[in-house]
């Protein structure tokens, strides 16, 4: 098709117009609301990547994913921690992603059939019934297992919609817990899931006679099964089934009404999320060797969340740049002996972005320089108040050039600290609530708070910060990019 | 598909007999006897919260009637579900425009095919030869129903998001929508409510083509009364769900009752 044919043979031709759209024609609509593509670096790869096609897109994804071992996951603690639960996190993304994604179904329940994946494989193949079937075996039946209470969920959303769908998936969520904890059924003398203890010393991973044990066999076999369930979920929503899911999910009474059986589709898209959590449930234990109902507990559910949401709710590729992104997060802020300064460039490296990412520049210069300045000054000024102890404190994990900048008291005051905290609250709400140059100006000292509080309270408490730095990072994501970071930007009503 | 245009010997293809409804006390639909032939363009007229959008809503099954039957081809469609009916060969459009509008254009008139296709997920990951082959026909009768609209929704546009689309072009999608589902009968609901004189002539003249290039027997809704003067074979008005007047446009728009139940009884008898 040619970009203008020919005006067909109508009474009355509709005028195209010499120069510039027309009022209310697409192209006018598009230009009004901002929607005529970025400018920019930024832009240029934008549209570059649409360019790719898919399938060369997976194959660059895993051929970078596979390199990785070799020049940047060397040793076996970041190929575990960064490799392994990264693509961990994109499994777990990639079946979340079929039913809130691509059918708009408020799953709170998926947690429970990464935890059903993850038993199927502790019973099935683990000494702990004497049953120690090959993993070929076992990871179907994982999956199938995982399908009838997502054939039963869906069967009961049928009926329900957005946030009461919700509350019945969390109570599934929240039973399945209790039902794995407490109230197990004993069968042949023992407890199914092994109550709170779980059930420990799993058969690693056996495919047709070959162990799978070191963590780079585990990385390589994890990958592949990564790369074809995203293949194969893409493929699935590039058909007339992917359509209708997505049909249904912008408007169930014209689909309905279009000839899409809605009710069974949001139950086939149910099956799908859970057959999915159910392998890499299934796979998760296999990898940590043993299954306890606390690791399917709602932090989980809420950091997989995090993970489709960040990435783009509905996007594959944004699915795995979500995982990656919450997972070295993760990393990064537990103690660690490998890399103990790791997280402290990552936030310093933060605030710098935030700064950079400033217009125009003369004002991130402002901001910059205040931040630093405001440090001095803090430092002179208690330190000629209240005595060099309350400024001659050590940073964690040496960078022992901030103590002359960040205050650090030589001992800690549990009080300080919390004052501290409320203040960088207090300070965060000043300058979302100031406008134009006095925002500009409160910004550096609260930059420089943030500091302090992160080098006397936060780097210590890795488990608060994380959740704090994700609660963070979504808020910023949903003000600037309400779609995620790939993924395609929706609207509600129009 | 309908057969060549058989205007001197009606077959019905559409009937209503008896319909009535109602929403507790409220009968929106009283009684209703209605005949669609072969070929034809009926109009429903009648004042706001005459029943019009109800009886469409009634045989598209998203309501079910309390009494009555509703008959296409002689083919019972009470009780059935909203995607069977679709399958029986009824299509509509909606007053309040229900795109898929996070989809793209095409899309959209994809989306509509899935009742009549028949691939399932499993092979749709295999992309096996059949589901190739089935694809490629979804996309070119989606192809071939938005060329339907001249350069309206042509090129560039298919592979935009449905929410990029003007107004008028919306409306132009969601028939192309339901014209790729092949329906025998086509309601469409105000097509032409919210467009400007030259989009409303446009739909008129493309409603004509419809039924006379498309071969589809189309029910409209509508209150401008030129595009109902303009194309109608018979004009059936509706006041508080009971059938008022039909007949030829101009029988029905000089029909004292159609008067009083759009102007009122004082403005009737000063007439």
């Amino acid at each position: 098709m040619s970009d203008r044919p020919d005006t067909p043979a109508a009474p009355e031709p509709p005028s195209e117009p010499e120069s510039g759209p027309q009022v209310g024609v697409d192209s006018w609509v598009a230009s009004h609301e901002g929607r005529s593509g970025r400018g920019g670096p930024l832009g240029w790869l934008a549209r570059t990547l649409e360019a790719v096609p898919d399938a060369a897109k997976l194959l660059a994804f895993v051929a970078l994913a596979a390199s990785l071992p070799f020049w940047l996951l060397t040793s076996e603690g970041d190929l575990f921690n960064f490799g392994l639960f990264t693509l961990l996190f994109i499994g777990f993304g990639l079946g979340l992603n079929v039913d809130v994604g691509w059918a708009g179904l408020l799953d709170l329940g998926y947690v429970a059939a990464l935890g059903i994946g993850a038993y199927t494989y502790a019973i099935l193949s683990s000494g702990y019934y004497g049953i120690h079937w090959p993993a070929e075996v076992v990871l179907p039946i994982a999956m199938g297992v995982a399908m009838i209470p997502a054939a039963i969920l869906g069967f009961s959303a049928r009926r329900l919609l957005g946030d009461y769908l919700a509350i019945v998936t969390l109570f599934f969520a929240e039973a399945f817990l209790v039902f794995a904890n407490v109230a197990n059924p004993t069968i042949f003398g023992k407890g199914l899931t092994g109550g709170a203890n779980g059930i420990p010393q799993l058969d690693p991973l056996t495919f047709f006679g070959h162990e799978i044990t070191s963590t780079k066999g585990l990385y390589f076999f994890l990958l592949g099964a990564v790369a074809v369930v995203a293949a194969a979920l893409y493929l699935a929503n590039q058909s007339r089934t992917g359509r209708a899911w997505r049909a249904s999910r912008e408007d169930p009474l014209a689909a309905e009404v279009m000839s899409m059986p809605v009710n069974r589709l949001k139950i086939s898209a149910f099956i799908f999320s859970w057959a999915v959590a159910g392998l890499f449930g299934a796979i998760y234990a296999a990898i940590l060797t043993a299954t306890v109902s606390t690791n399917f507990s709602i932090g989980l559910l809420i950091t997989i969340y995090a993970v489709i949401i960040l990435g783009g709710l509905g996007s594959i590729a944004g699915v795995v740049v979500g995982a990656i992104i919450i997972n070295c997060v993760f990393v990064f802020l537990e103690p660690q002996t490998d890399h103990p300064s790791a997280k402290r460039w990552l936030f310093y490296g933060t605030i710098i972005l935030l700064i950079a990412l400033l217009k125009p520049w003369y004002k991130a210069a402002v901001v910059f320089v205040g931040t630093i300045a405001s440090g001095f000054i803090a430092h002179a000024v208690v330190g000629a108040w209240a005595g060099s102890a309350w400024t001659s404190g050590k940073t964690v994990n040496g960078a022992s050039w901030l103590s002359h900048w960040v205050v650090i008291p030589k001992v800690s005051h549990g009080n300080v600290n919390s004052i501290l905290y409320i203040g960088l609250v207090a300070a965060i709400v000043l300058v979302a609530s100031l406008k134009g140059w006095w925002r500009i100006i409160a910004l550096g000292p609260t930059l420089y708070l943030t500091a302090v509080v992160w080098e006397n309270v936060l780097s210590e408490n890795p488990g608060v910060t994380a959740l704090i730095l994700f609660g963070a990072m979504l808020v910023g994501l949903m003000i600037t990019r309400p779609q995620g970071l790939l993924g395609q930007a929706r609207v509600e009503i129009v | 598909m309908a057969a060549a245009p058989a205007p001197t010997a009606p077959t019905p293809l559409l009937e209503l007999n008896k319909l009535s409804m109602s929403f507790g006390g409220l009968k929106v639909i009283d009684d209703l006897d209605l005949v669609v032939n072969q070929s034809e363009i009926v109009s429903v007229i009648g004042p706001n919260g005459a029943g019009k959008t109800t009886l469409f809503n009634l045989i598209t099954g998203i309501y079910r009637p309390d009494a009555g039957a509703i008959l296409l081809g002689g083919e019972s469609l009470v009780g059935l579900s909203p995607h069977k009916i679709n399958q029986t060969g009824v299509a509509r459009t909606f007053q309040t425009l229900r795109l898929f509008l996070n989809m793209s254009v095409i899309e959209n008139v994809m989306a509509s095919q899935y009742g009549r296709t028949k691939v399932d997920v499993v092979r749709a990951m295999l992309r096996t030869p059949a589901m190739r082959r089935e694809e490629k026909e979804i996309r070119a009768r989606a192809e071939e129903k938005l060329t339907f609209f001249g350069q309206r929704l042509m090129g560039y546009r298919w592979n935009q998001p449905a929410y990029s689309l003007s107004y008028a072009n919306r409306r132009r999608l969601e028939i192309a929508r339901a014209m790729a589902t092949e329906p025998k009968v086509l309601l469409l609901d105000e097509p032409a409510a919210g467009m400007n004189p030259t989009e409303t002539h446009e739909i008129t003249e493309l409603i004509g083509q419809l039924r006379d290039e498309g071969g589809y027997t189309i029910l409209l809704i509508e209150h401008d009364m030129h595009v109902v003067e303009g194309i109608s074979d018979r004009v059936v008005a509706l006041d508080h769900g009971v059938k008022i007047a039909e007949g030829t446009f101009d029988a029905v728009a000089t029909d004292t009752r159609v008067v009083e139940a759009y102007l009122g009884t004082k403005a009737a008898s000063t007439k």
